[in-house]
């Protein structure tokens, strides 16, 4: 028998109800009677599961519904429609045995307290979550490990930099050992190496506990780092469910080539070859069909004085910029986006 | 139980600390609490002694005894949560709260007990001070002072619960500020903060009767000064009882509303 998901969603939708009005005196004076108000679907009825263990990237453009999904996934918001359970619960109803479960990190807004010890917020968080003694030393010290915490627990959190606050944050947010982590942007603002250092321990926190990841980021390399598989949401719809090295395929079926010639190209017109994305001295970028990469290839090695010649997937974040570039409506038309294989490549 | 113990020293723990962090903020806000009592007590003191000696049924002494226990009772019920409530939702720093697996109101509860219990330690030197300054005079009976402590903590907890219902009004409105003035206007004429109940006029002391605010601060204080029988002692446990489930089902109320209500325009 298929093992359940830990998280699974139908047809969620979220619609906020926004007040507007004109500028100008006049316009304020007339919603003092009458308020202008209009729907804004920041979720509209996506649906996806997700299993235990697994890490799933959840992108999409600021805007897009990633936030309010995972708002309402830890409980924070009411969905206007459509079902959720999370390890069984559904978030909204709160049940304390879920919020001792699951943890959100949102931002550096969350769990330390300002003023205090970040070691005294470890140790709120140890009795409001009713940790057991020896499991929190164990914690504190794997985390304390993992993190490089050590010079950091004595100081109050308003002394400390960006970087140093979100991986105390983080800390926090695992002192419990949640089984079910939501990471909004766990790595904005940081430097590379905070980044990096971030992305191996959500990784190897994965791979200790098995405990279930959906992330967000605009960072692409902490997608390819941590997520086989990816979800893509935009203006509230689910585009894209599936394995990341998939998503090339779909949204941008074309490869980059790059060649380094003899002599340069001499005035020969290249775009026959393919679209010339780049040309600087004797080397050439060109964005060729996936299909016809072979033909094209062998044309060139076979016309041109070719002194080196690489053939590549485009960057993942040209990928993505492929998919939000296209208007609303448009990328449902696209191939592979889920109006065309809803749920194929999921894990059961 | 043990749990919830575990718990309280937690934040009792991180009030403290917060509020040894912010000294002069902390002693601002005693010295604010100190004054306004201190200003009555001057006036109808004053008052008493052009009027030959008393107003009403009130001595000289007795303005003494009964401004120096309300600034005492106020103290040990008075609360802050509904200026911090509309910074709270204002700035989204509910959702870290709703995310705990405990009702906010227990942080609550801890930090404004472990502000009192720290201010305590300036507030009843200054209470002495004041009772030897003005030749105070005062005799309780044993069964007032036995009395006293479970009257305040109703009064504590009936006065948490309903000004943590009204500030929740926070997440209807995001200017709050108007009815939280209003709330304390209020509460300063019908509790008896700005003078004793007994010299209002009948029809404002009926009022006050049926309303919460006496019972929170003048019902405390009158038992304190011997003003009260047994049976008006019963009369007010049973008012406080009242009050207190009342401000309880409200607060549950409203809470599940307010949180839906802080879901639907985004946490």
């Amino acid at each position: 028998m298929a093992e359940s998901p830990v998280i699974q969603i139908d047809e969620l939708s979220k619609i906020y109800t926004v007040t507007e009005r004109e500028a100008g005196l006049v316009a304020a004076m007339r919603s003092l009677v009458k308020r202008k108000t209009r729907d804004v679907r920041a979720v509209d009825g996506i649906s996806f599961s997700v299993s235990e263990g697994e890490i799933v990237g959840f992108l999409g453009p600021n805007g897009a519904g990633k936030t309010t999904t995972l708002k309402m996934l830890s409980g924070l918001l009411y969905p206007t429609s459509g079902r959720a359970t999370v390890l069984g619960f559904r978030p909204w109803e709160r049940n304390r045995d879920y919020l001792r479960r699951m943890t959100l990190v949102m931002g550096q807004r969350n769990q330390l307290v300002w003023d205090i010890p970040v070691i005294d917020t470890f140790e709120l968080n140890r009795a409001v979550y009713r940790i057991p003694e020896a499991e929190y030393t164990r914690t504190v010290g794997v985390l304390t490990e993992l993190l490089e915490l050590a010079p950091l627990l004595r100081k109050p959190t308003r002394n400390l930099s960006l970087g140093e606050r979100m991986k105390c944050e983080i800390a926090a947010a695992l002192l419990h050992r949640p089984w079910v982590l939501f990471l909004d942007e766990p790595t904005i603002g940081l430097d590379v190496t905070m980044q990096r250092r971030i992305r191996q321990f959500i990784a190897e926190y994965n791979q200790r506990t098995g405990a279930t990841v959906l992330l967000t980021s605009h960072y692409m390399a902490d997608v390819e780092a941590l997520c086989k598989r990816v979800i893509v949401i935009h203006h509230g719809k689910l585009l894209y469910d599936g394995d990341l090295s998939g998503l090339a395929d779909r949204f941008a079926p074309f490869k980059t080539v790059e060649v380094e010639l003899q002599n340069g190209a001499g005035g020969r017109p290249l775009d026959r070859y393919g679209e010339v994305l780049v040309q600087s001295e004797g080397r050439i970028t060109l964005r060729v069909p996936k299909v016809e990469t072979a033909t094209v290839t062998g044309r060139l090695l076979a016309e041109l004085d070719v002194v080196d010649l690489t053939v590549q997937d485009p960057p993942i974040e040209d990928v993505i910029e492929q998919v939000f570039s296209q208007p609303d409506g448009a990328t449902s038309h696209l191939p592979g986006t889920v109006a065309d294989a809803p749920f194929d490549s999921q894990k059961q | 139980m043990t749990a919830f113990f575990s718990i309280y020293k937690g934040y009792f723990r991180t009030a403290l600390a917060i509020q040894f962090q912010y000294r002069i903020a902390m002693l601002i806000w005693l010295l604010g609490g100190i004054i306004e009592p201190l200003m009555y007590l001057v006036v109808w003191r004053t008052v008493a002694q052009q009027q030959g000696g008393a107003v009403g049924d009130y001595a000289v002494n007795d303005f003494v005894v009964y401004y120096i226990a309300m600034m005492l009772v106020n103290h040990g019920t008075f609360t802050w949560i509904m200026w911090e409530y509309d910074h709270r939702i204002r700035m989204g720093q509910f959702s870290a709260l709703l995310l705990k697996p405990i009702h906010p109101i227990h942080s609550d509860i801890a930090d404004n007990i472990g502000y009192k219990f720290l201010t305590l330690t300036v507030l009843g030197p200054t209470a002495a001070l004041l009772a030897w300054f003005f030749n105070a005079t005062w005799q309780p009976d044993l069964w007032t002072l036995a009395a006293f402590v479970p009257v305040l903590f109703l009064a504590f907890l009936m006065r948490f619960f309903w000004e943590w219902t009204l500030a929740m009004l926070a997440f209807w409105t995001t200017r709050v500020d108007a009815i939280n003035q209003a709330y304390f206007v209020i509460v300063l004429f019908f509790s008896g903060r700005l003078a004793p109940l007994d010299l209002f006029p009948q029809v404002v002391q009926s009022v006050a009767a049926i309303l919460p605010f006496r019972w929170m601060l003048a019902f405390p204080v009158e038992l304190l000064l011997g003003r009260l029988t047994p049976g008006e002692l019963l009369i007010g446990i049973g008012a406080q009882l009242f009050w207190l489930i009342a401000g309880y089902l409200s607060l549950q109320l409203i809470y599940r509303a307010g949180i839906r209500r802080y879901a639907a325009f985004g946490a």
